[in-house]
């Protein structure tokens, strides 16, 4: 309400039909006054489950650490906070190229903006070449003018989970971006998806993303989380992914968001026959982060490659928890994550692996490798592997620990000093999550991120006109 | 240009060094033999500043500073080299990456500018033919996955790129075939000038036989016992320690 007299704050008033007596009931209190609001500033095929994803939510209510799947993400800090919501869709008055200084040089991408959940209907000269027939745009507008289409996939993997924060979602996510790529077609340069948190007051965004590729499809979507406004944000995002046979499809995700943002993002992927997803979800700068990714192989022959990396210090948390889900049998799976964590910093990695009866000839590899530089961070890694094929290849592996003291001394002793050599020890460990990006351009940037990110010289988030 | 007097170190609160004495001038090469567990490597770690040993007594004087009061980096900087007898893997640096951060920041120390890229260039190349290092190894990670020969000849690399005025060179030779140990040798006497001094590590004779020694020590428990010329080495060979308890 401070920010436009149109936005809605809830109050919280006690309802007999809530899990538990906590932050929920505002929530609910919200939502059942307001649902006719939240559907007419939607589309009709978003709001066919919206009741739903209520009603499981009311159930659910948030996660907290009690749940096994929530133990390393602690959200009930966050939830104190009064956040404002705007159902209303009242548009920001802001210019995201004004906004947003920390584009990727030399990087040749398609670019759009969201601006808090709302897709920023501004279309540069670079956008026009689209290839035919590919659809990048709102997800409420492709809803109204392809409704057959988003009806096939929207929902159809969100639906699944029984998860708080993804029914909580369903219950308020109006919009979000979309991307249609149709049979055989590759799109020749990435897409550059640039989230901008902004408001004048503490904020809350729910938004869904939904990105299709059909058969033999090819493309690149990179997504940059960015906070302009010191106000607490708590930003909750499903993206769900359909890459079909033989297409092609790589995510990466880059946040650099100021220390008052929980940014809690779902990622789903459903992968056909003989298709490829690598995802890459790095973590610069933030305040409390989760990942979760699904992964589910629904076809043979399929790779799958999954990276991150968290570079956290002060009082920040990461959770990164992930699923990889193997149905069907011959597909290669393999997940890297890795995490340098400094003064109070928290992290969390799950890697679960599902292989089913039927997925022989599975090979699924896991690594996640930690370094905490300081006695009072805390990195809690858990690989969960449920094999039920007896033909398969699987590893897991973790480690947690210091920067190598040899390695030190022998760096000093060649003159380099403490200072330089503990970062080109932390920068060489991160290398290989690096180097798993496919678009060089943002391999240049990240590394140069990282390097400012390890010197300390990205206390706050790069690219922000209000941190300074 | 070094001077220890008195110097008693420990590790672990057991003392190794036990009251060492040693000068060496600019120009000289000295050996030092000795049995296992005599002292001989952890000199070599208390003279670069080594954080795990612990200085109790002495006083060590390099170039006219009091080399104990530097931290590593400094007295690498300064001029002190150390080949180490296990040269350590550092996956995810680059040997280019690594050389120039080690060359550049010398130069910071000493107020220089950063080396031109094409120099450093011009460098590396002349000084891999003087150890005969392949191509390939500097395009690696420092050490990894390195034979013993080529990590040792990588040591002798780094010191021709960072010319010191002492160099240490401790057990160079184990672990080494006869070429590689004539190789290392060579580049070693190669870099030898009236300016600089080296201290030699070694167990056996047979590296004193490639780089001729002005002075051969004995260490013994803590304690330089015997010194003499290149002939005690041979001496030493024949005879082993016990004589000299």
């Amino acid at each position: 309400m401070n920010n436009t007299d149109t936005n809605n704050r809830a109050n919280p008033v006690s309802s007999p039909s809530v899990k538990s007596g906590g932050a929920e009931l505002q929530y609910i209190e919200l939502y059942s006054q307001h649902h006719e609001t939240i559907k007419k500033h939607s589309a009709d095929v978003l709001n066919e489950g919206r009741d739903e994803a209520f009603k499981k939510f009311c159930a659910l209510g948030f996660p907290d650490s009690r749940l096994e799947n929530y133990k390393y993400t602690d959200l009930s800090e966050s939830l104190t906070v009064d956040y404002g919501l705007n159902i209303n869709r009242v548009r920001f008055a802001v210019n995201p190229y004004d906004v947003f200084k920390c584009d990727v040089p030399g990087i040749s991408s398609y670019l759009y903006f969201v601006v808090n959940e709302g897709f920023y209907p501004v279309s540069t000269p670079r956008n026009e070449t689209l290839p035919e027939g590919v659809i990048i745009g709102s997800l409420k507008t492709a809803a109204e003018e392809h409704s057959e289409l988003v009806k096939k996939y929207f929902g159809k993997l969100s639906v699944k989970q029984n998860d708080g924060l993804v029914a909580f979602n369903g219950t308020f996510a109006q919009d979000g971006f979309f991307m249609y790529v149709p049979e055989n077609v590759t799109i020749d340069k990435p897409v550059q998806l640039v989230n901008i948190l902004r408001s004048n007051a503490d904020f809350m965004a729910n938004s869904h993303n939904l990105v299709i590729l059909e058969k033999g499809a090819k493309a690149k979507l990179l997504v940059c989380d960015h906070t302009v406004d010191d106000v607490r944000f708590f930003s909750n995002r499903v993206t769900e992914v359909f890459v079909g046979e033989n297409a092609s499809y790589e995510h990466y995700k880059l946040e650099n968001v100021h220390n008052k943002t929980t940014n809690l993002c779902t990622l789903l992927v459903d992968q056909d026959t003989c298709s490829s997803f690598l995802g890459n979800v790095i973590t610069l700068h933030n305040g409390l982060t989760r990942n979760t990714v699904e992964i589910d192989l629904d076809g043979e022959h399929c790779e799958t490659l999954m990276c991150g990396m968290a570079l956290s210090d002060k009082n920040q948390q990461i959770d990164n928890f992930t699923s990889v889900i193997h149905n069907k049998p011959n597909s290669h799976s393999s997940e890297l994550f890795k995490y340098v964590l400094d003064d109070s910093a928290k992290g969390g990695f799950t890697g679960k692996l599902y292989v089913a009866k039927d997925a022989q000839k599975t090979q699924a590899y896991q690594t996640n490798k930690n370094i905490l530089l300081k006695g009072t961070a805390k990195m809690r890694t858990k690989p969960q592997l449920e094999i039920y094929a007896d033909d398969v290849k699987c590893s897991h592996g973790a480690t947690i620990g210091q920067l190598d003291d040899k390695a030190m001394f022998y760096m000093r002793q060649r003159g380099i000093t403490e200072k330089e050599a503990r970062l080109l020890l932390m920068y060489a460990f991160t290398a290989d999550v690096i180097d798993n990006i496919r678009i060089d351009a943002l391999q240049d940037r990240i590394k140069l991120l990282v390097e400012k990110r390890l010197r300390g010289e990205l206390s706050k988030c790069e690219g922000c006109v209000i941190c300074k | 240009m070094l001077e220890i007097k008195n110097l008693h170190a420990n590790i672990n609160g057991k003392e190794i060094l036990k009251g060492l004495n040693l000068t060496v001038k600019a120009g000289e090469i000295h050996a030092i033999m000795g049995p296992n567990g005599a002292g001989k490597s952890t000199l070599a770690s208390v003279l670069t500043g080594n954080p795990a040993f612990e200085v109790t007594e002495g006083k060590v004087i390099f170039e006219g500073k009091d080399l104990l009061e530097l931290n590593p980096e400094e007295r690498a900087s300064e001029g002190i080299f150390l080949s180490f007898q296990y040269p350590v893997e550092i996956p995810g640096v680059s040997m280019v990456n690594f050389m120039r951060a080690a060359i550049n920041e010398q130069r910071k120390y000493r107020g220089q500018e950063p080396i031109a890229a094409t120099d450093f260039l011009r460098m590396m190349r002349e000084k891999k033919e003087l150890v005969e290092m392949d191509n390939k190894l500097t395009n690696r990670s420092v050490n990894e996955g390195f034979s013993g020969g080529e990590k040792k000849r990588n040591e002798i690399f780094q010191m021709a790129m960072l010319n010191p005025k002492l160099s240490i060179l401790d057990e160079t030779d184990s672990g080494l075939d006869i070429d590689a140990l004539r190789i290392v040798a060579n580049g070693v006497n190669k870099l030898k000038t009236p300016d600089n001094a080296s201290i030699v590590i070694t167990h056996y004779q047979r590296l004193l036989d490639y780089i001729i020694p002005d002075f051969v020590h004995v260490l013994y428990d803590g304690k330089i016992v015997k010194t003499g010329d290149k002939y005690l080495a041979l001496e030493l060979e024949e005879k082993g320690y016990d004589w000299l308890k």
